[in-house]
């Protein structure tokens, strides 16, 4: 098992003025673009199907086998029309933060897999669809975007960064295809899937932005070196975030199939006093693991096994000081707010679901209440038009099956048996109710980066 | 078309390859709840009350989840239940979760009793709910238009409405707002819900959220007694199903007829009908005093006045039946006419009409073969002349739009032969084939592309654009290409099929009638329900009136020709007869009575009471105006002479009647008046229902661009019988054309701006 971090879209992210094409390309960027344009299109598909990528936005699709779903270009319905490449670049699910430090840190790195991406799919058109509150990331795109049309390398690809406007649901591809046209962001029926009519009813191919932001490495380095990396089925390499009641959050790029437990090791262990109690493996839609689960390995395989799902390898540590109904409430609140409404399930499940947990938080209601919140996630799960009402579940689900004895202790005391604050980021400062070793100030988002990517750095060097 | 085999509920079916599994069940007669699920619409999958589990997708594997039945397709082998543990409890559950924030308040709720919700909560549901909480509330209710009102909290977002405005009469002034529990329908920013179709929301909600202001509290539905209907606004034959209570309709239906409206009608003849209850609603026969005052009268002494005074004009009579009566009362007129009054006039048109459309009518619709709605279904291309469907026919209008190129279903080419690319048009997808007003005969013949898949569809309007007819039925002739013609009027089509129109060229149209009783030739009218105001000349219309000698009039309302009759004899309402419609097809439409009134006759008995009592009469009185009307026949009046010039010309393209383009060469200042109604406009039957009305489109001319900033956004109108102010508006129109709609301002254009055919001047106001 690989012990080590495998920096390779982070590897540049420590660089002096990162962002910028100068530095991007004074460390060999945009050379797999140069390297893909010698390529036949279809020779390029067939590398990322050799590669084993799969999608880095939480199915874990094998993104090759996406691009040959295309309907031929010179027959069939879709003769005449064109191809689009669209970036699905909405990250917003709670604890999934890959992408956005991605593209804060090194947009070129997505542009050129956009490049090489559109070239393999023979599309002249590529949308980045990017979280609208993100706004400095989107000046990034911008001034990216343009440095490279500017220079050239675009050729006649046009790349239109779009900027959502704030909804959960446009990260679900059918819902972001809708959004991007001006319409209503809610799921679309399917078939007919986007390969067939996606964006304005023409051959489409969605990528999450970290899986086309790894297509220049596979091309450059090859793709038996990508499919060489990782587990048999989970190939190649993919950032981990880890968040929460760590010492050292951040971004950790390693190959698929390292265990939290090594993660943790690299990121200084959980807050300091303190152990782990449960966690997500890929954001707060799929089940939670607890400190039994330190040793499965993070690829798609071995955690769907252990009952949950990789995800988008969003791993938020949350240690014992943390309630799991107030948490769990948290995140139903989030999937109420967020519930496009299109379907009956979703839309009335989890405004129901906020309703009783928020009652069990309280410490009222009755044991009769766990029952009920099982079978309505058992009527929402696999009953709703996406995946959002599934997700919906899984914390709730997970949740009590790891800590149901929880949940009846706060009936049993009438109300939530923890100190709210000792869970909190200012703990330490004497608020809470234990005494810990002074921490460093609560590091704004860009230095958690920079931590990260010098984390990274150092690893390298070790090496 | 291939057919698929599959199992439902242990049934084995066969259905066409692509059926949707919900409808697959129909088939075998298992009913799968459903809500957001339309046969009309599109699927959308959107409610999930249609789960079922599929254990075999007809590939040996089931599907691990119960799936939404109205949007997967049936499969060869493929196993579904409907009605298991698993299917039942996955329709169970989205039943409660759609009942989470509904109030519940069906015992006062409009749809209670014919609620789909409320009947699948009850064959579907638990019974009793698990959820104790708190509903979200909505401020209710809110008006979508003037006449639609909706009660978010009662509705359950299937989306059936906001998709049959897009996809149907393709109106989308409604949509979806906000999301999760907020989500709600509600206006489009920046549009509204204006359409002629907006009632079919009310009717196929499957709950009680949409209401219309008029019926909003009136009834439940299980006081309402229900009788089928034909619609009687438009020449379409719309199926529908009138409810009534106490001796009153108190709303009216969709009838479901996929062979003419499938399941939608207009808002017309959804919400017009409260006319009949109108406060000059005539309920007994009045007879006019030497004094000139009316008095009512018994029915015995008015019709036999009526037959006295009607002998004592002889056959110097003219009968004009109106276009709103039945297939029976046309036969009625045209009987009385030729028969009792031994070859009196009668013509049925109530509306500019001309010698050439009289010999259109004889030689190319009556007795003509049918043309159909399936026609429509299966034309590659369908042009329309003098037609605006939306406003006109607003059946036909829907049953084109199924077939828009944007539908990619088969679709069809549509053209349309007028002065501008109207709002009905554009949803059509209709490319305009520009016409000035009274030109269509030129354009007509430049037509390309017209084959023998082709439809011509040509609107009454055309009868006073020189020589069009006759162009249309030639090209349709020798293209082989179908010809239809499509009058506005219900009873139309029937009175042509029963004669109530000149039939020889000795008989006097409507117009030539008129004239005939202002230079005395015509002695006694006849007059069933013609509006004066909808006549070619209002004024000499209602000058025969006051000139006849003797006028008798079979009217439902109090009206400009009840004033001036001398007998008065009501009629019965369309829901207080039987009778039979014909529509624009030559399809017969009949419909059984609502009401059976005491002492109500319709029409036909009505001239049959008069008739029996006719002989009597003419015995004494009637012998010398008879031999009168003799002689005329004889020797042609001026009437005559007139027309068989105008008939003579053998190519209808040389005689362009030029006086509208010569005056508008030598003033400058003149423009073609281009004109139809509204669907929704001031006409006689439309009133009662101020909600209703309120949805009328605006009346505003249409002007170029050019002449919008010429003119201002207010002009006057001025034509040969008046002046119109009104706001302007700017449309794709030729610089020398105005458009206005013909009655929705004063009396309506022909009797407050021109004569047809006329020019008019517009100027600044």
């Amino acid at each position: 098992m690989n012990t080590e971090l495998l920096p390779v879209l982070t590897a540049n992210w420590g660089d002096e003025r990162a962002w910028t094409l100068g530095a991007y390309r004074a460390r060999g960027g945009y050379e797999a673009l140069e390297k893909a344009r010698g390529m036949e299109p279809e020779d390029v598909v067939e590398a990322v199907k050799a590669s084993g990528l799969r999608g880095r936005g939480g199915a874990g699709f094998p993104t090759g086998m996406k691009w040959g779903f295309l309907p031929p270009l010179d027959e069939g319905p879709a003769a005449g029309k064109p191809r689009y490449l669209v970036v699905n670049a909405d990250e917003s699910e709670p604890g999934t933060c890959k992408d956005i430090p991605l593209m804060m840190a090194s947009p070129h790195t997505l542009i050129e897999g956009v490049a090489i991406s559109a070239h393999a799919i023979r599309a002249q058109h590529a949308f980045i669809y990017l979280r609208g509150e993100v706004l400095h990331v989107y000046r990034r795109l911008l001034a990216a975007a343009r440095e490279a049309r500017e220079a050239g390398l675009l050729g006649d690809l046009e790349v239109i960064v779009h900027a959502g406007a704030g909804a959960y649901i446009c990260g679900e591809e059918t819902a972001l295809l809708d959004s991007l046209e001006g319409r209503r962001g809610q799921p679309r029926l399917r078939p007919p899937f986007p390969a067939v009519a996606g964006l304005y009813a023409s051959p489409t191919v969605i990528n999450n932005a970290e899986s086309i932001a790894t297509v220049p490495a596979i091309i450059k380095n090859g793709a038996d070196w990508f499919a060489g990396l990782g587990t048999e089925k989970s190939n190649g390499v993919g950032i981990f975030s880890l968040s929460g009641h760590v010492t050292r959050p951040g971004q950790y790029e390693a190959p698929l199939g390292i265990t939290l437990r090594e993660l943790l090791d690299l990121a200084g262990g959980v807050r300091a006093g303190h152990e782990l109690k449960f966690w997500t493996p890929g954001g707060s839609s799929t089940p939670l693991f607890t400190a039994e689960h330190l040793d499965v390995p993070l690829d798609f395989e071995s955690v769907s096994a252990a009952g949950s799902m990789l995800g988008t390898r969003a791993l938020q540590i949350f240690d014992e000081t943390v309630c799991v109904v107030r948490a769990v409430l948290r995140w139903t609140e989030f999937y109420k707010h967020e519930s496009c409404g299109k379907c009956t399930p979703c839309r009335e499940g989890t405004y129901w679901l906020a309703q009783v947990l928020a009652r069990l938080e309280k410490g009222q209601g009755s044991e009769a209440d766990l029952d009920l919140l099982l079978d309505q996630c058992d009527n929402i799960l696999g009953r709703s038009f996406c995946a959002l009402g599934d997700g919906a579940t899984s914390p709730i689900t997970s949740s009590i099956k790891y800590f149901r004895q929880e949940y009846v202790d706060h009936l049993a005391r009438g109300g939530c048996p923890f100190d709210l604050a000792a869970s909190t980021a200012w703990a330490s400062s004497g608020f809470g109710a234990r005494k810990l070793a002074p921490q460093p100030p609560q590091a704004p988002p860009v230095e958690v980066r920079a931590l990260a990517s010098l984390e990274t750095k150092a690893t390298e060097e070790d090496r | 078309m291939t057919e698929v085999t599959l199992t439902i509920d242990g049934m084995p079916v066969t259905v066409a390859e692509g059926t949707l599994v919900i409808r697959a069940a129909e088939t075998v007669g298992v009913q799968i709840p459903r809500f957001c699920d339309h046969p009309l619409l599109a699927p959308v999958g959107a409610c999930r009350q249609c789960l079922v589990d599929i254990p075999d997708a007809g590939n040996g594997r089931g599907f691990p989840k119960p799936q939404a039945s109205c949007t997967i397709p049936v499969a060869e082998g493929m196993v579904v239940e409907t009605n298991n543990a698993t299917a039942s409890k996955a329709q169970q559950g989205i039943m409660e979760f759609l009942l989470v924030n509904h109030p519940l308040d069906c015992p006062v709720c409009d749809k209670g009793g014919e609620c789909p919700l409320q009947n699948q909560a009850m064959s579907n549901g638990q019974g009793e709910t698990r959820f104790d909480g708190v509903k979200r509330t909505f401020a209710k209710p809110i008006s979508l238009s003037p006449n639609i009102l909706l009660d978010r909290e009662r509705c359950i977002v299937c989306q059936r409405c906001t998709r049959f405005a897009a996809e149907i009469p393709g109106d989308p002034g409604i949509t979806l707002l906000e999301r999760g529990a907020q989500q709600q329908i509600g206006v489009a920013a920046g549009k509204d819900f204006s359409s002629y179709f907006s009632g079919n929301v009310i009717q196929i909600c499957p709950v009680g959220a949409l209401t219309s202001a008029e019926y909003r509290f009136r009834s439940r539905p299980f006081d309402l007694v229900s009788i089928p209907g034909v619609a009687e606004h438009d020449a379409c034959g719309a199926a529908i199903r009138i409810d009534h209570r106490r001796g009153r309709v108190l709303r009216r239906l969709a009838g479901n007829d996929p062979e003419v409206n499938e399941e939608w009608i207009s808002d017309k003849d959804r919400f017009a009908f409260r006319y009949v209850d109108a406060a000059d609603r005539l309920r007994y026969p009045m007879v006019r005093e030497e004094s000139g005052e009316l008095r009512p009268a018994s029915w015995l002494e008015a019709f036999d006045l009526a037959a006295r005074g009607l002998a004592a004009a002889g056959a110097a009579v003219g009968v004009l039946p109106g276009g709103r009566g039945t297939l029976e009362d046309a036969a009625g007129y045209a009987a009385f006419a030729r028969e009792t009054l031994a070859g009196a006039d009668v013509d049925f048109r109530a509306r500019p009409l001309s010698a050439e459309e009289t010999e259109f009518l004889a030689a190319q619709v009556r007795g003509a073969g049918p043309v159909t709605y399936a026609d429509l279904d299966a034309a590659s291309d369908v042009v329309l002349v003098g037609l605006e469907p939306e406003d006109e026919a607003g059946t036909i209008f829907l049953r084109l739009r199924k077939r828009r190129p944007a539908t990619g279903s088969g679709s069809v080419r549509i053209r349309t032969v007028a002065p501008l690319l109207s709002p009905g048009s554009a949803k059509l997808g209709a490319e305009l084939v520009r016409c000035a007003p009274g030109a269509e005969a030129a354009v007509i013949g430049k037509l390309t592309e017209v084959t023998e898949e082709s439809v011509i569809l040509v609107g009454e309007r055309l009868a006073t654009s020189p020589g069009a007819l006759a162009v249309a039925a030639e090209l349709a002739r020798k293209r082989g290409a179908k010809l239809a013609w499509v009058p506005r009027r219900a009873g139309d089509r029937g009175a042509v099929e029963a004669g109530a129109f000149p039939l020889t060229e000795h008989e006097r149209d409507a117009d030539q009638i008129i004239d005939g009783v202002l230079t005395g030739d015509v002695r006694a009218l006849v007059v069933g329900g013609v509006d004066p105001d909808d006549t070619a000349d209002p004024a000499a219309f209602l000058a025969a009136l006051d000139a006849a000698d003797f006028v008798v009039s079979l009217e439902l309302r109090e009206s400009e020709v009840t004033k001036r009759a001398d007998v008065v004899l009501p009629v019965a309402a369309v829901t207080e007869k039987a009778g039979t419609y014909l529509t624009w097809e030559g399809r017969r439409r009949p419909f059984p009575q609502v009401f059976n009134l005491p002492a109500t006759y319709s029409d036909a008995q009505i001239l049959a009471q008069i008739a029996r009592r006719y002989d009597a009469h003419s015995e004494t009185g009637g012998f010398e105006a008879r031999s009168a009307r003799t002689s005329t026949t004889g020797t042609p009046s001026g009437g005559f002479e007139a027309r068989s010039a105008r008939t003579s010309t053998t190519d209808p393209l040389v005689e362009v009647r030029g006086a509208p383009a010569t005056s508008l060469e030598t003033t400058g200042a003149a423009f073609h008046l281009a004109t139809w109604k509204l669907m929704i406009d001031n006409g006689r039957m439309q009133v009662g229902d101020k909600a209703y009305s309120a949805t009328a489109r605006p009346a505003a001319a249409l002007l170029s661009r050019k002449n919008v900033i010429r003119f201002g956004t207010t002009v006057t109108i001025t034509g040969d019988r008046g002046s119109i102010t009104m706001p302007a508006r700017e449309a794709e129109v030729a610089e020398d054309v105005v458009w206005v709609p013909s009655n929705s301002t004063g009396r309506g254009v022909l009797a407050d701006l021109a004569s047809p055919g006329s020019t008019v001047e517009v100027a600044p106001a």
